[in-house]
């Protein structure tokens, strides 16, 4: 696929490229300097806590709201309408017409992009075909379930194949078998070529989904980067089981130890796995059991969205608090 | 900018207009076959039939009350005379001569008390005593003023005793003398001015709720997020006009076939200087004008409000200044070349209905036309500051008002 996007991290293009984003209501800052940087054919995830300033970060990108300070490129262009046709979107709080038929729907939200009528109707049939709602194909959207009406929506988000789609919590009101399809379907986008970014508070999506991420907390980016390198942010955390309660290898067990039954836990030190285990065997720890698992996305997430938190909390109390 | 997709169908940017007219389309045709459009049109039968009842109930009621007649005392010669009198003068003078209703026939030197008669007998609105020469009538005090003509006429027609002759009257109607033409024009440019309001006020609420509906829906941030709020605006405002024409198409049809089956009884308005073909024409622009004006502001209010009721609230205060503006624009109807006048042609709102009154009375044209080029810049610029409004004001997401609600909070926690 050709691109014309604008700017590049790492030698690779950038389906968006923001700077310095910055957002208040009547006062209160909801974004505070946010900068995204994410990939063509990325699959880019947002975390954050709910009221971290992710749906108005992605509002910005959209050009719905317009940022009080900062730049932004989408797909190259400054103003994000100007490249609305190559834009999906799926907002948080999803709405369709009631009155409308599935086909006409998606077929609508297609036209809004540019998308012939006719030709919207015509791939909105396939779509539905090929994601099992082929007998919804004529039916209200009244009349169907809250999450089959979501899937209608998704559908229509794509039905102009866009280059870049936009997930607004995609996943909350989707049953365990659709959320399954809909990570497959957003994989299978990324495959094509598309830049995927969703927004969510459920970390597992974004572990199994995303090369990058970026987490907002208090309406600030406090990480940005490949999932590793976040995880990489929290040291790996050993399990060990001694036969000997105590004796001079304690000294090498970190700070942070904690006793959980038989086993203590701790952070791997700084040092690293081999001096560890030459104090615990001079010792004479008498190892019974001893792994080193690596910190997950949500160990990192919890641990750097907590930092921010306190931070943020520290520098001003009222604006946290109202948050 | 554009973009080939997979099958070679290509997507493209959308311009406003394309946009809107996306907006419009879709909005046009869900309100055209819904219900609630079908019930819209039926909505003008309902003062209409009301209207009809509450008069056959009052012609009913007018005509089972007794009529008030004037009594009579007088002698008896008298009384002959003037009953005889009536007779003669009512083919010619109808209603304007009272009913009379003999009280007594008096003997000479007999006297009579009015005022006792009219407290007693029902019916009688005065009492007529004296003699032909000298007629006294008793009663109350505009009455009598308004009976005094006729009373004197009936009295001289008694004592005279000869039958008159009145002759036939050849009628030659004309559509208007010099001197009534611009009493006409004014009563048809008022006429024009009230449908024009009254059209406008009907129509221009419906964009409201259409709008509270979206944001029920939901699809509203959808909307904006694929193309600009201005067309969302002008799709949605061109869309309720073209239902309110067909609207308007409808009623006027219907209005035609009663107008064919009973136009006699209807009043007959002045021919208006720019002719009723041009200002029926005029009439459906500043329609659109005024609607589009009106309508730009109640979009912006719409998009603001989150529920009917904010709504109501909120519109209450822009239908009551419209209403001044409809009173602004029929005062400055009757000040021709007057500053009045002339501010309600530049004032935007009131442009339309001062223009279309000045359509009925002057017959020049190129005012029309730079009228109507002002008032689509305002559409334009009322649109594009409710846009921006709804964008700055509206899309707020998570805590936006959490400032707001820590403030009640604190509040709460000092007291």
């Amino acid at each position: 696929m050709a691109s014309n996007e604008g700017g590049q991290a790492d030698g690779r293009p950038l389906a968006i490229d923001a700077h310095g984003l910055v957002k208040r209501f009547d006062g209160f800052t909801a974004v505070d300097g946010v900068d995204l940087q994410v990939p063509v054919g990325a699959v880019y995830g947002i975390l954050g806590p709910n009221g971290a300033g992710k749906t108005t970060t992605l509002r910005m990108l959209l050009g719905i709201i317009d940022p009080d300070e900062g730049t932004r490129r989408i797909l190259g262009a400054e103003r994000p309408h100007d490249v609305a046709h190559a834009i999906g979107y799926l907002p948080e709080e999803r709405g369709l017409y009631p009155a409308m038929k599935a086909t006409e729907a998606i077929a609508f939200l297609g036209s809004l992009r540019g998308l012939p009528l006719k030709e919207g109707r015509k791939r909105a049939h396939e779509l539905l075909e090929r994601h099992g709602l082929g007998y919804a194909a004529d039916r209200q959207i009244r009349q169907l379930s809250k999450g089959m009406a979501q899937q209608v929506q998704i559908l229509g988000t794509l039905v102009h194949r866009p280059r870049l789609v936009i997930f607004d919590e995609p996943f909350s009101g989707l049953d365990a078998l659709n959320q399954g399809k809909l990570e497959k379907m957003m994989r299978g986008l990324a495959e094509e070529g598309t830049t995927v970014i969703f927004s969510t508070h459920v970390i597992a999506h974004a572990e199994r989904l995303c090369d990058d991420v970026a987490i907002i907390a208090g309406g600030k980016v406090p990480f940005a980067g490949p999932v590793d390198v976040a995880r990489d942010r929290i040291r790996p955390q050993v399990r060990l089981e001694t036969r000997a309660e105590d004796g001079p290898w304690r000294a090498a067990l970190p700070a942070d130890l904690r006793r959980e039954g038989a086993f203590w836990n701790f952070s791997l030190p700084e040092a690293g796995v081999e001096p560890l285990l030459r104090a615990l065997i001079e010792g004479d720890a008498g190892i019974l059991s001893l792994s080193i698992e690596r910190a997950g996305l949500h160990d990192a997430f919890v641990a750097i969205a907590g930092e921010a938190a306190a931070r943020a909390l520290e520098e001003s109390p009222e604006q946290e608090q109202a948050r | 900018m554009s973009d080939k997709t997979r099958t070679g169908t290509r997507t493209g940017r959308l311009s406003v207009l394309a946009a809107a007219w996306v907006v419009a389309r879709r909005d046009f045709t869900a309100i055209l076959f819904s219900r609630s459009f079908f019930f819209f049109l039926l909505g003008p039968l309902f003062p209409v039939i009301v209207g009809a009842l509450a008069g056959s109930v009052g012609a009913r009621v007018q005509a089972s009350a007794e009529q008030p007649g004037l009594g009579v005392a007088m002698s008896a010669a008298d009384v002959d005379a003037l009953s005889a009198a009536r007779a003669r003068l009512v083919p010619a003078l109808g209603d304007a001569i009272p009913n009379l209703i003999v009280l007594e026939k008096l003997a000479p030197g007999q006297t009579f008390d009015a005022r006792a008669a009219l407290a007693g007998k029902k019916g009688i609105a005065a009492v007529l005593t004296g003699t032909l020469a000298e007629p006294v009538l008793t009663g109350p005090d505009g009455l009598i003023g308004n009976w005094r003509g006729p009373v004197s006429m009936l009295a001289v027609q008694a004592r005279s005793g000869h039958v008159i002759a009145y002759p036939e009257i050849a009628l030659q109607p004309v559509a208007t003398s010099s001197a009534g033409e611009r009493r006409g024009r004014l009563t048809t440019a008022q006429s024009a001015q009230m449908m024009l309001f009254l059209l406008t006020m009907m129509l221009a609420g419906m964009v409201l709720s259409n709008l509270v509906e979206e944001k029920g829906n939901k699809i509203i941030e959808v909307l904006a997020a694929a193309i600009p709020m201005d067309s969302v605006f002008f799709g949605k405002l061109f869309a309720m006009l073209g239902v309110s024409l067909v609207g308007i198409g409808t009623w006027a049809a219907a209005g035609s076939l009663v107008f064919l089956l009973g136009g006699s009884h209807l009043p007959h308005l002045a021919e208006p200087a720019v002719g009723w073909p041009m200002l029926i024409g005029l009439g459906v622009v500043y329609f659109a004008m005024a609607y589009l004006l009106l309508g730009s502001v109640f979009l912006s209010i719409g998009s603001m409000a989150t529920t009917v009721r904010e709504v109501q609230t909120l519109s209450m205060p822009v239908t009551m200044l419209q209403l001044m503006v409809f009173f602004f624009a029929s005062f400055a109807m009757t000040q021709p070349g007057s500053m009045v006048e002339t501010a309600a042609l530049i004032f935007p709102f009131s442009s339309p209905f001062a223009m279309l009154a000045r359509g009925a009375q002057d017959p020049a044209i190129l005012p029309h036309v730079l009228a109507i080029g002002w008032q689509a810049l305002w559409v334009v610029v009322l649109v594009r500051i409710g846009a921006r409004l709804f964008r700055s004001r509206v899309m707020k997401s998570g805590p936006a008002r959490a400032g707001k609600r820590t403030k009640a909070r604190r509040a709460a926690e000092a007291v």
